[in-house]
């Protein structure tokens, strides 16, 4: 689904990204931990789109496509979706549209009828129970007075709402609760499906005890430095990350 | 603009004054013309309101004045037929709908009538022979010490006006809608007037909606005096929808009494150029107000925003919300006003101004400007000039919505704050989907009219 070969990136004139390679395959969710600084969230950025990352080398290809020459939003209509981790307050601006405008953009994209309104009040009805989201929250502008917690939730139903195929969650564990951490793996394992994949990344290993990854990758200085399976979350977890810095350095003077 | 040619536009309007006031005078009843005289000469002192002027430092007004117009001082039963024809398609808005041609009530048989729910709608020469005590109360009382000559001018050559009262304790349970329409076969200058006067523990909504019929040149100089009661209700609603041939200015005072509440609302869609004057006078304890605006402008429109609010007794509050986006080579201007007299104690006055520029060639300007002279008030106000938030253009992207319609989506976000404080469901309703056409570029001008023309 995913091949990422090489990628080197920077923000601003700094290079943060020195070569990452990738696979992830249809049906799998990987885990991408590391220290503060190390690129996760520049690699999310990459693949999304955003416009301030300046790829300096390597290639991207997702589905067969050269992701890396496609905009923000042909991505999006293809099947991409990155949960932010600021998810982004925009008053005036109601869910109901914002979703609405979202859904028939991608329809569009792929030759059918926008949606008809009582349809789509179905949909909405059904992604809020599945993601066990707030009524109210979905009646309300984008974000706008949500708590924290209130807008990773959010990100989890437009998640459910666009039914991506290749999600890609940054940090989304940041900054919540345990019962919202809950809800938002929760929402991640009834949205998993054989034909869907996952990115996962944090921090801590504590969301990979409700999304349990394929394959965790640790990142650190730009590189994927170590890929395993689960275990190395867990080992991450009692050991922190110095071991893997040592080794890293080690492998350098070596 | 040199001081000769502000001077040599003056006198041209105080010659259009001599060679027609005869006429004027014979249709007006005889207290409106005692008030002339004194007008003019106000007028004559004060001039063409020029740029070296701070109130109208931003926004031009002499190359609109001096520009030979057709004028229109009389309605001719004629004019009638268009408006008796017009109807507006706000269908879910249940309003007692007035549509008005240049400014005259058109209903020549039946020239003051009371509504259902008994408010007094119609013309003010008729309202001066049927109520002379509250012409000679409320009529040129607002204005008179005002410092804008085209006030005076108004006050010197109108001949009529519109004329609504709501007697003490009457609560309009239906807004009143009046529809100005602006027509003619040349082009023309225009001068409207209205007189509202909303009695003790009464309640009106007055929506005004303005469209320009014809292709011509219009330049409009409007002045409205409203008289709010003690624990009286008020709100008004401008929807400006006209071509960017046309020049509007208007001149708004609303003077409150004890414990009233009032909104002013000036929703700006489309307009060549656009001056809103409007003051609020809260001139009793426990008196509130709500002015806000929104204003769309694209090509080389111009639409300026000059809101004075005076506050001249205690434990009064004042908020003021006014929005701009500015596209292609668009200007703009604000300038909030908020005087707190001495004896104004526990004084609660807000402003805020944002200002969307929508490329590098717009332009706005804005000016808080408080004075304040009382010790225990509180006051806050915030201007801000920028850009689409590219956070949130990103954001949406994101999800597969193209530029263009992410664009559209934070503008009417942005449009939709002001929108929101529209206490008529059916209306705020009816300028999201103005707004939204209008951010779409579907709403050329006169978009809700049936009248084809042009």
């Amino acid at each position: 689904m995913l091949e990422i070969n090489n990628l080197k990136a920077s923000i601003a004139g700094k290079t943060i990204l020195k070569g990452v390679s990738l696979s992830i395959r249809q049906g799998e969710v990987h885990a991408i931990m590391g220290p503060n600084g190390s690129g996760k969230s520049t690699l999310a950025s990459t693949l999304a789109g955003r416009d301030f990352v300046e790829v300096s080398e390597g290639t991207v290809s997702y589905m067969g496509m050269n992701l890396l020459g496609m905009t923000a939003e042909d991505r999006a209509k293809e099947g991409i979706f990155l949960g932010f981790q600021y998810p982004i307050e925009i008053p005036g601006v109601s869910m109901v549209n914002f979703m609405k405008a979202a859904l028939n953009a991608k329809r569009k994209h792929h030759g059918l009828e926008p949606i008809s309104a009582s349809e789509f009040l179905r949909i909405m009805r059904e992604k809020k129970e599945l993601v066990e989201i707030d009524s109210k929250l979905a009646n309300r502008s984008v974000n706008e007075g949500f708590s924290g917690g209130e807008k990773k939730k959010n990100e989890i139903f437009q998640m459910a709402m666009l039914e991506p195929k290749l999600a890609i969650l940054d940090e989304t564990d940041s900054g919540l609760d345990i019962d919202a951490l809950r809800i938002v793996a929760n929402g991640v394992n009834k949205l998993k499906r054989p034909d869907n994949s996952f990115i996962v990344i944090t921090h801590y290993q504590r969301l990979l005890d409700y999304i349990v990854p394929d394959v965790v990758h640790v990142l650190y200085d730009g590189r994927i430095v170590k890929t395993a399976g689960r275990e190395l979350a867990l080992e991450l977890e009692s050991k922190g990350y110095d071991w893997i810095k040592k080794e890293v350095e080690n492998n350098e003077t070596a | 603009m040199n001081a000769i040619s502000e001077a040599a536009v003056t006198e041209k309007y105080l010659k259009l004054y001599r060679d027609n006031i005869g006429k004027i005078s014979r249709a007006s009843s005889p207290y409106v013309n005692s008030l002339r005289k004194d007008a003019i000469g106000r007028f004559n002192e004060l001039g063409i309101p020029s740029r070296n002027s701070e109130a109208y430092k931003y926004t031009g007004l002499v190359p609109f004045f001096d520009h030979n117009y057709g004028s229109y001082f009389l309605p001719a039963a004629d004019d009638f037929r268009k408006a008796e024809n017009f109807r507006c398609d706000v269908s879910d808005l249940d309003a007692h709908g007035l549509a008005l041609i240049n400014g005259y009530y058109p209903a020549v048989n039946d020239r003051l009538k009371q509504l259902p729910g008994g408010i007094w709608v119609g013309s003010i020469n008729e309202a001066a022979l049927k109520f002379p005590e509250l012409i000679e109360k409320h009529y040129n009382k607002y204005v008179r010490s005002n410092d804008d000559g085209l006030v005076h001018l108004n006050t010197a050559m109108v001949s009529d006006g519109v004329f609504v009262y709501v007697p003490d304790g009457v609560r309009m349970n239906k807004p009143v809608q009046m529809v100005n329409l602006v027509d003619a076969g040349e082009d023309m200058f225009n001068q409207r007037r209205k007189l509202i006067i909303v009695g003790r523990n009464a309640e009106l909504s007055l929506i005004i909606c303005d469209h320009t019929l014809a292709p011509k040149k219009f330049l409009t100089n409007a002045v409205t005096e409203v008289y709010v009661g003690e624990n009286a209700r008020f709100d008004i609603i401008r929807v400006q929808n006209e071509h960017n041939a046309s020049c509007k200015i208007t001149h708004t005072f609303i003077h409150q009494e004890r414990n009233s509440v009032t909104s002013s609302n000036n929703m700006t869609l489309h307009g060549g150029l656009v001056r809103n004057n409007t003051w609020h006078y809260l001139g009793g304890e426990h008196a509130e107000t709500m002015s806000s605006g929104l204003f769309l402008a694209d090509k080389f429109q111009h639409i300026d925003n000059c809101v004075s609010v005076e506050h001249a007794f205690p434990n009064c509050t004042s908020n003021q919300l006014f929005k701009g986006a500015l596209d292609d080579m668009a200007t703009g201007a604000f300038n909030g006003r908020i005087l707190v007299r001495p004896q104004a104690q526990g004084t609660f006055a807000w402003q805020k101004n944002n200002n969307i520029l929508l490329t590098s060639n717009a332009r706005m300007d804005t000016k808080p400007h408080l004075e304040i002279f009382a010790d225990d008030v509180k006051c806050s106000h915030g201007a801000t000039v920028g850009q689409i938030d590219e956070e949130a253009m990103f954001y949406l992207r994101s999800r597969g919505i193209d530029k263009h319609e992410a664009r559209q989506l934070l503008m009417f976000g942005f449009a939709h704050e002001v929108i929101q404080n529209i206490r008529i469901e059916p209306l705020r309703e009816r300028m999201d989907s103005l707004v939204m056409q209008r951010l779409r570029g579907e709403l050329s001008r006169c978009a809700s009219c049936v009248v084809k023309c042009g």
